[in-house]
């Protein structure tokens, strides 16, 4: 059968579902918490491609790259963060991160 | 089928497993490989959609870059493996409940209309037909000029803000995690001003160390003035 | 008008009083160091009033041979149409005002120099009553309502400081703050009343305003069916029966003697207290214009009349049956001013102030001569060792009461026929109440001048001897018996008496019916026929005082003095003995009909307890409670409950949204189409 923009739109919509239960059940690690957010970014620029092809525009492929680099900047700035929080408490376990409390 | 599908498929099938298994892999850096290869079949999948500049620049940067540094994270970091996975499948129910109504809202938006058969892309289709009658140099209309000329025309200013976005996050990251150089002699002004004396000076009695001078020159002295 | 006055003397006539006072109220105190001393304080104050008094006399004779002025000299302010000014309009009325407060305060100035003689306030007390002489002549020679409004809460303002001389005294002090709320409340009318005459008159000049009258009389007040004048007139009244001390805005001038002697006669018997009724004559324009408001007067001014001179029968004080006869005095002034009789009012007005000033002057007189002693049932047989205070008591009551050729009894006598042909309403009961009122004028006049200069001598039965309220040095009377005082207090006597006796029998016709008057006043002959009547049968002074023997006035009053003879004189026991058996009449009249009573429990205290309630309930409670602490605290408890969400557990904000998201996507897909 022939491939329709359903076919890449529902792989796009099964990798952010299963990037939600990620969130969701890595309460005890941080990086993976961080992967998971990669993997839903990834869903979204399948859509995206997806789009640009089956109605022929390009701008969605622009609107891709962008993404790409916020990923990257996101990504870098959050491991940052990581290795500090690492450093001061000598653990990731996110529950342990309650401190910003009100 | 034909080996289009088949590809797609097959894709398609190891990128989810690879997400899965990201997921709920007990060891961090096993977690990572399986992003990496979930990355590569992304990039698989979107050069069957025909955008290899895009697919290249996610191995290139995603992969070679920023999977490199979550490994080389996950490694620095000396992490306690045993209380990781505690209760690790304690939330899978409401994980799982979420995820599920997620994926749903999805297909029902899919199921809602997006019947395009493939290729549908009337102008592309056209111009293609129309170059590729033409002559066969300009034939594949190459994805990666196409991007390019929109990026630098269309998308010129957002491209720029881009590149200081990037320079900003690379200037908080190194900032948050800059460690001060132990050999490093620079002071702080503020401390230098908070200063207070008596942390530094102290007045102490001393017992002389010399005797004091005979009083006989100042007898000299008085006749010297009487005459 | 055939001439004009000059500006700079009339400028000059208030001026001179002002310089004498700034120069006395500063340098001779302590705000200016003390340089000058007593003499020369007194002599720049009294040169400043005779100054004022002499080009005052010279106004009046131009006056009377036709000169007017009405200009105004300086232009304060405008403000959107309406013109803030100070100007003078002086013709018959304002130049006869200006003698009489000039001549009174010059009296009263000299008379001061022996009375005051051992105060340490000597310096202080000129420079009040310059400064009195000064805002009384901006009222009088006012040409608009602003600047009469002026010199109005001016005069009450020195009022109020020379009430309170004496300010160590707590009674003072009250009394001077009495004086000054119940002016206020008075005065609340009067700014209702000048506001709706520059409301809709659009303007507060005299002449403009009485130009336009006769829109003003056609007007109704919005919203009811009163015409507009009766509002204007009977709020600026109100004024007038705060100034003029009418019923029931009266209570203020008995406890007004706590002040020294002199003020009693300068201010509270001669010049301030007349404020209000030379305003009401300065407005008859308009109050022509409002029968109603005519009657109101009519009825507030008999009620006064009448019921003051019940109240001075019983009073032990000298100073208050004086206070009391002025009361009442002005009570007739007023009931002349309801008949349409304006300028009989005015003729009372100037009569009235000589004998009254003359009255008080004696009392002070004889207060110095019993070594400060007010009590007249502790007096008796004065008139051996004071005969001039005596001769000049004898002649200011003998005014008082009427007698005929006196200068009472011509202003008198036209006050009672005006009301008898006034065709008002109340003008029956008023007619009752004027000659109602000779009779116990008389008595209780005769009573207070039997008591005090004939009979026996009483001095030293009184229980209070050894106290003296005002560190009077006893240091040249051993024996506490009077002395006749000296001549800075016996000349102003003397000066008094004379206008007292003459001065009716001299003005009545040319203020009456002549041309000195007639441009000031309007009556409006066909609806007010008082004066047209009394003009019918006045002819002349002699003939008028030849009428008098055939008029039950001159017979009243002959009743009362020799009721108070016999009461007194022959036989002294019968006062106590009617005391008891009329001892509720005696305890109504004692507590002055329970009117103190009614303001300090009732409307003081009423007054008070509304103030605490609204700072408890309202301020307290509702505003700083309830909406500024109430308000914190709402707040306060609204964040405590939000503040739950910030649980700082990564995850739950991760799921609030997600949940967010999928909220969303809900809202899009389903919802939105």
């Amino acid at each position: 059968m022939t491939l329709t923009l359903g076919h890449y739109l529902s792989v796009g919509a099964i990798l952010f579902a299963l990037s939600v239960i990620g969130i969701f059940l890595n309460r005890r690690n941080l990086i993976v918490l961080l992967m998971a957010i990669e993997l839903m970014l990834l869903a979204v620029n399948m859509n995206f491609v997806a789009f640009s092809h089956f109605l022929g525009d390009m701008h969605g492929q622009v609107f891709v790259f962008f993404i790409l680099t916020v990923a990257a900047a996101e990504s870098a700035i959050g491991l940052a963060i990581l290795v500090l929080l690492f450093r001061n408490k000598s653990s990731i376990n996110v529950q342990e991160l309650n401190e910003l409390k009100g | 089928m034909d080996v289009k599908t088949g590809f797609f498929y097959f894709f398609a099938a190891v990128l989810l497993f690879a997400a899965f298994r990201v997921i709920t892999a007990r060891n961090p850096v096993h977690a990572a490989l399986y992003l990496v290869l979930a990355f590569f079949q992304a990039a698989a999948i979107w050069l069957l959609l025909k955008a290899e500049f895009l697919a290249i620049s996610l191995v290139l940067v995603y992969v070679g870059a920023v999977m490199v540094l979550f490994l080389f994270v996950v490694m620095m970091l000396d992490i306690n493996m045993d209380t990781l996975r505690q209760g690790f499948w304690k939330h899978f129910p409401l994980a799982g409940s979420v995820g599920a109504l997620i994926a749903l809202e999805m297909a029902a938006v899919l199921m809602g209309g997006f019947r395009t058969t493939e290729d549908t892309r009337p102008a592309g289709a056209a111009a293609q037909a129309v170059v590729q009658g033409a002559g066969q140099a300009a034939a594949q209309a190459s994805n990666t000029k196409d991007l390019g000329i929109l990026l630098y025309t269309q998308y010129l200013y957002p491209v720029q803000i881009a590149a200081v976005l990037l320079l900003v996050a690379m200037v908080a990251a190194i900032a948050l995690t800059l460690r001060e150089r132990k050999d490093s002699k620079h002071m702080d002004p503020g401390d230098q001003v908070r200063v207070k004396a008596r942390d530094r000076v102290s007045v102490v009695k001393l017992a002389p160390t010399r005797a004091a001078a005979p009083a006989t020159p100042a007898a000299d002295a008085a006749p010297e003035n009487k005459a | 008008m055939s001439q004009t006055l000059n500006a700079s003397t009339l400028l000059a006539v208030p001026l001179a009083p002002l310089v004498g006072s700034a120069l006395a109220g500063i340098f001779g105190t302590a705000l200016g160091g003390n340089w000058i001393g007593r003499r020369l304080s007194h002599t720049l104050t009294i040169l400043g009033v005779l100054v004022s008094f002499i080009l005052s006399a010279m106004t009046l004779k131009d006056v009377i041979g036709g000169a007017r002025f009405n200009a105004t000299l300086y232009e304060w302010m405008v403000v959107g149409g309406l013109k803030m000014e100070i100007g003078f309009l002086v013709d018959g009325l304002t130049a006869m005002m200006m003698c009489v407060v000039t001549f009174v305060s010059l009296m009263v100035h000299i008379y001061t120099i022996g009375y005051m003689e051992e105060d340490e306030g000597y310096n202080r007390f000129f420079a009040y009553i310059s400064l009195f002489t000064f805002s009384m002549l901006m009222l009088v020679m006012s040409n608009n309502l602003l600047q009469l409004f002026f010199g109005w809460e001016a005069v009450g303002l020195v009022s109020y400081l020379l009430i309170g001389f004496w300010f160590n005294k707590p009674t003072a002090i009250f009394a001077n703050m009495k004086a000054f709320l119940v002016n206020r409340v008075g005065d609340f009318g009067f700014i209702l009343g000048i506001g709706l005459i520059a409301a809709y008159a659009g303007s507060l000049n005299y002449t403009e305003v009485f130009g336009k009258a006769g829109e003003l009389g056609k007007m109704a007040f919005p919203g009811t069916d009163w015409m507009l004048v009766t509002v204007i007139c009977i709020c600026l009244f109100i004024g007038a029966m705060g100034k003029s001390a009418q019923f029931p805005l009266h209570v203020w001038l008995p406890d007004s003697m706590e002040g020294p002697t002199p003020i009693s006669a300068l201010i509270h018997a001669a010049t301030m207290v007349t404020a209000g009724i030379f305003m009401v004559a300065r407005m008859s324009p308009l109050y022509e214009l409002s029968d109603a408001a005519l009657n109101f007067v009519l009825v507030i001014g008999a009620i006064t009349a009448l019921f003051m001179g019940f109240l001075g029968i019983i009073q032990n004080d000298i100073k208050r049956v004086v206070a009391y006869s002025t009361l009442s005095q002005l009570g007739y002034m007023t009931v002349a001013l309801g008949a349409s009789a304006y300028s009989v009012a005015v003729f009372h007005l100037m009569t009235h102030a000589f004998f009254k000033a003359l009255l008080f002057l004696a009392a002070g007189s004889v207060i110095m001569g019993m070594h400060h002693n007010q009590d007249i049932r502790w007096m008796g047989g004065v008139r051996k060792y004071m005969p001039i205070t005596w001769i000049t008591s004898l002649l200011g009551s003998l005014a008082l009461i009427g007698t005929p050729l006196f200068a009472g009894f011509y202003s008198k006598d036209a006050i009672i026929e005006a009301a008898h042909f006034s065709r008002l309403p109340a003008a029956g009961f008023a007619h009752f109440a004027v000659l109602a009122g000779v009779f116990v004028t008389a008595f209780y006049s005769f009573r207070m001048y039997f008591l005090v200069f004939h009979g026996k001598e009483r001095f030293d039965q009184n229980p209070d001897t050894h106290h003296d309220d005002h560190g009077h040095h006893d240091d040249h009377h051993g024996d506490h018996q009077p002395h006749e005082s000296p001549w800075v207090v016996t000349a102003p006597l003397l000066l008094l008496a004379v206008p007292s006796v003459v001065i009716g029998f001299m003005t009545v016709m040319p203020m009456l019916f002549g041309d000195f008057l007639k441009d000031a006043i309007v009556v409006d002959a066909a609806r007010h026929p008082a004066m047209a009547e009394l003009a019918k049968i006045i002819h002349g002074p002699l003939e008028m005082a030849a009428h008098a023997f055939s008029t039950p006035a001159l017979w009243l009053a002959v009743a009362g003095v020799a009721l108070a003879y016999y009461m007194y004189m022959v036989n002294p026991a019968l006062p106590a003995a009617i005391q008891k058996r009329v001892q509720p009449l005696h305890t109504l009249l004692e507590n002055k009909y329970y009117m103190d009573w009614i303001n300090e429990n009732i409307l003081a205290r009423g007054a008070r307890a509304l103030g605490v309630g609204l700072w408890k309930g309202g301020d307290q409670a509702v505003i700083d409670g309830t909406l500024v602490n109430g308000s914190w605290r709402v707040i306060g408890w609204v964040s405590a409950i939000v503040r739950r969400a910030q649980s700082g557990f990564l995850y739950h904000y991760a799921l609030v949204m997600i949940v967010g998201v999928f909220a969303l996507m809900t809202y899009f897909v389903w919802l939105n189409k």
